[in-house]
């Protein structure tokens, strides 16, 4: 168990620092950033002078460690653009996206498990035909059509929902929250609800397969022989054994989450980080661009190991394994 | 007929599966639409001569104050909705298509080899395509369009948009190529044929293309309809969010992000056809894609 976890740790490690690595190429091979940082009077004397005292000369390796170095001690440059520390303007970000994508994650759990469940259960039923038919609908379309559809629905046909920013937020120890106001809440559910729709699909098939694989297996025809009540055979048995694959899904979700993260808080003017990436990317400003990937990848990883974690607490075979 | 049918197997379930024919002919209308726009359409998007601000914001023909010429009505710039949509289409196909190509040979190659040699060079392909499966599609393309602007000059960056959008969308879906020729490979080594292949001292080269690759054609057919869909949903929502195409080049995308702005106002049909026009073509795509993966796949029936 704790090997386990220590060799998972050693991996994430291995990964955060790939992630860095291709964050330091970006300001390696993209655009020279004493041009980015001196005007067109700047001699090429100074300009050299800068580069020497910036460290730029030095190794790759070298400029490397030192980039990994910073990172850690969270100093993670000036952006290109707007000259405010790179930090500050992420941070200030991250609870946007995190509320938006956690509860967009919850929805897409809340609705996609049952949803699973009763499709497995009922594979011929008209009900079941009818919610396969529209995830199919669901995949095929893109994110922003949905947003754009439940903005004009909600938004402006009937007037219930505001349909850009974040309403009223509370201030809790730094961390800018729109959980806390009746105002906030409304704001957040269209983005959420649009941002849910896709994963939700993704869950509840998942969900149904695996009920279905489970419901097949030898252990449930025994129950089912030996007279366990139904309700307890699916819900207990039957339900248990599909918690595994299920979290499985939920950490790659979260990827998938903050990814689409970028285009809902596009469509709804949302100020996460994805707004703060697309507007990197159109300015080309490289240092926000690289910590970007790195705070992802860094919430992905921990999300990563969460699961692993979890795991250990689902599965008591895992327990065991390590027992002897 | 009968007879006929029921020998090509796939043939007969397509005549018994009215939502795969449905897609097929929505598919194939909006393809021969898109290859067909400089002849169907009226006026030309991208010539400014050919339509004037005067025609702007007209509705289709059913509502009132519409102009027969323009059938579905027309932009605040005073371009036809329909040539609008078929040269949008046109433009997102191209991409699409381009994009899968490029996607195809890259990942089946790789696949093919990586499958054929196994080993290290296995192990480093597959490697890559891990870390590439966790990034999302849509944050590589990005992430890529995004360094392309960073390292080319200013002077060709509106030229080689196109360029470097198919370029972003087929790096972002070669992997899926990758995964399934590299299994599909897997299985047919330990097949006679290839040992034979190999055993009569052919080239790697020859095994890989002339022996291995028929034989592994349809789960990657399979593949390329549903990643044939991702495409264009990426290009489209690249588009949208201003990173794909410029507004005097729309593709889908590009349209819709236009027809945003009308969201608020009456004119429903700015933002509404595009998006419904983009909605069918991958709504069909994606059921013909799921009806090519029951008939390779006969345990699905």
């Amino acid at each position: 168990m704790v090997y386990f976890i220590f060799k998972r740790l050693v991996q994430s490690v291995f990964v955060m620092l790939a992630v860095a690595l291709l964050a330091f190429s970006l300001f390696q091979f993209v655009g020279d950033p004493i041009t980015q940082m001196t005007g067109v009077e700047t001699s090429v004397a100074d300009q050299d002078r800068l580069r020497e005292e910036l460290g730029l000369n030095d190794p790759f390796i070298v400029q490397f460690v030192r980039f990994t170095g910073d990172l850690l001690q969270g100093d993670f440059g000036f952006s290109y653009r707007t000259r405010q520390p790179v930090a500050d303007m992420i941070v200030e970000r991250i609870p946007a996206t995190l509320e938006l994508g956690i509860v967009a994650l919850l929805i897409s759990l809340a609705v996609g498990i049952p949803a699973g469940v009763y499709t497995a259960l009922r594979p011929r039923g008209v009900a079941t035909q009818a919610i396969l038919m529209t995830t199919l609908v669901g995949v095929s379309i893109p994110t922003f059509v949905i947003g754009i559809m439940l903005i004009f629905i909600f938004g402006v046909q009937l007037g219930w929902l505001p349909t850009f920013g974040r309403g009223g937020t509370v201030q809790i120890g730094g961390w800018e929250s729109s959980l806390f106001t009746i105002e906030g809440w409304r704001a957040l559910l269209l983005p959420a609800i649009t941002l849910g729709v896709y994963q939700l699909t993704l869950t509840m098939r998942l969900v149904r397969a695996e009920m279905m694989e489970v419901m097949r297996s030898d252990y449930i025809r025994f129950a089912m022989a030996r007279g366990v009540p139904m309700h307890k055979l699916h819900y207990k048995h039957a339900l248990a054994n599909t918690m595994v694959p299920v979290i499985t899904i939920i950490g790659l979700q979260f990827g998938g989450v903050i990814a689409f993260s970028i285009v809902t808080e596009s469509v709804f003017q949302w100020p996460g980080m994805g707004l703060l990436f697309l507007e990197s990317i159109r300015f080309v400003d490289i240092p926000v661009m690289g910590v970007y990937l790195v705070v992802i990848a860094f919430f992905f990883v921990l999300v990563n190991l969460i699961v692993d974690l979890l795991y250990v607490a689902i599965d008591p075979r895992l327990r065991i394994k390590d027992v002897q | 007929m009968t007879a006929f049918l029921k020998r090509y197997e796939g043939l007969w379930l397509f005549v018994h599966s009215p939502a795969a024919i449905i897609a097929a002919i929505v598919a194939i209308l909006i393809i021969m639409g898109a290859v067909f726009a400089p002849w169907l359409a009226l006026v030309n998007p991208y010539d400014l001569s050919s339509f004037s601000l005067f025609d702007g914001l007209l509705p289709p023909v059913w509502e009132d104050g519409a102009n027969p010429k323009y059938l579905l009505g027309t932009d605040d710039q005073g371009r036809d909705m329909i040539s609008s949509i078929l040269y949008g289409a046109r433009l997102s196909l191209v991409i699409g298509l381009s994009a899968l190509a490029i996607a195809a040979v890259l990942g089946v190659g790789l696949g093919l080899a990586a499958g054929y040699f196994g080993g290290r060079f296995d192990a480093i392909v597959m490697r890559i395509a891990d870390v590439q499966l966790a990034l999302p599609a849509i944050l590589t393309a990005l992430l890529i369009d995004g360094i392309a602007r960073g390292i080319l000059p200013a002077s060709v960056q509106q030229d080689l948009r196109v360029a470097v959008l198919t370029l972003a969308i087929a790096l972002s879906l070669w992997v899926n190529f990758a995964r399934t020729a590299r299994a599909s490979t897997f299985v047919q080594m330990n097949k006679e044929y290839v040992q034979a292949a190999i055993m009569m001292g052919q080239r790697p080269s020859r095994v890989m293309f002339v022996h291995i690759l028929p034989n592994i054609l349809g789960p990657l057919l399979v593949i390329m309809t549903v990643d044939l869909a991702s495409a264009i949903l990426l290009e489209a929502t690249l588009s949208f969010l201003g990173i794909g195409l410029p507004a005097d080049s729309p593709s889908l995308g590009t349209l819709i992000r236009i027809g945003m702005q009308f969201l608020l106002s009456g004119e429903w049909w700015i933002l509404w056809l595009p998006t419904l026009f983009l909605v069918a073509l991958v709504v069909s795509i994606n059921i013909l894609g799921d009806f090519l993966r029951d008939v390779f796949n006969p345990r699905l029936r």
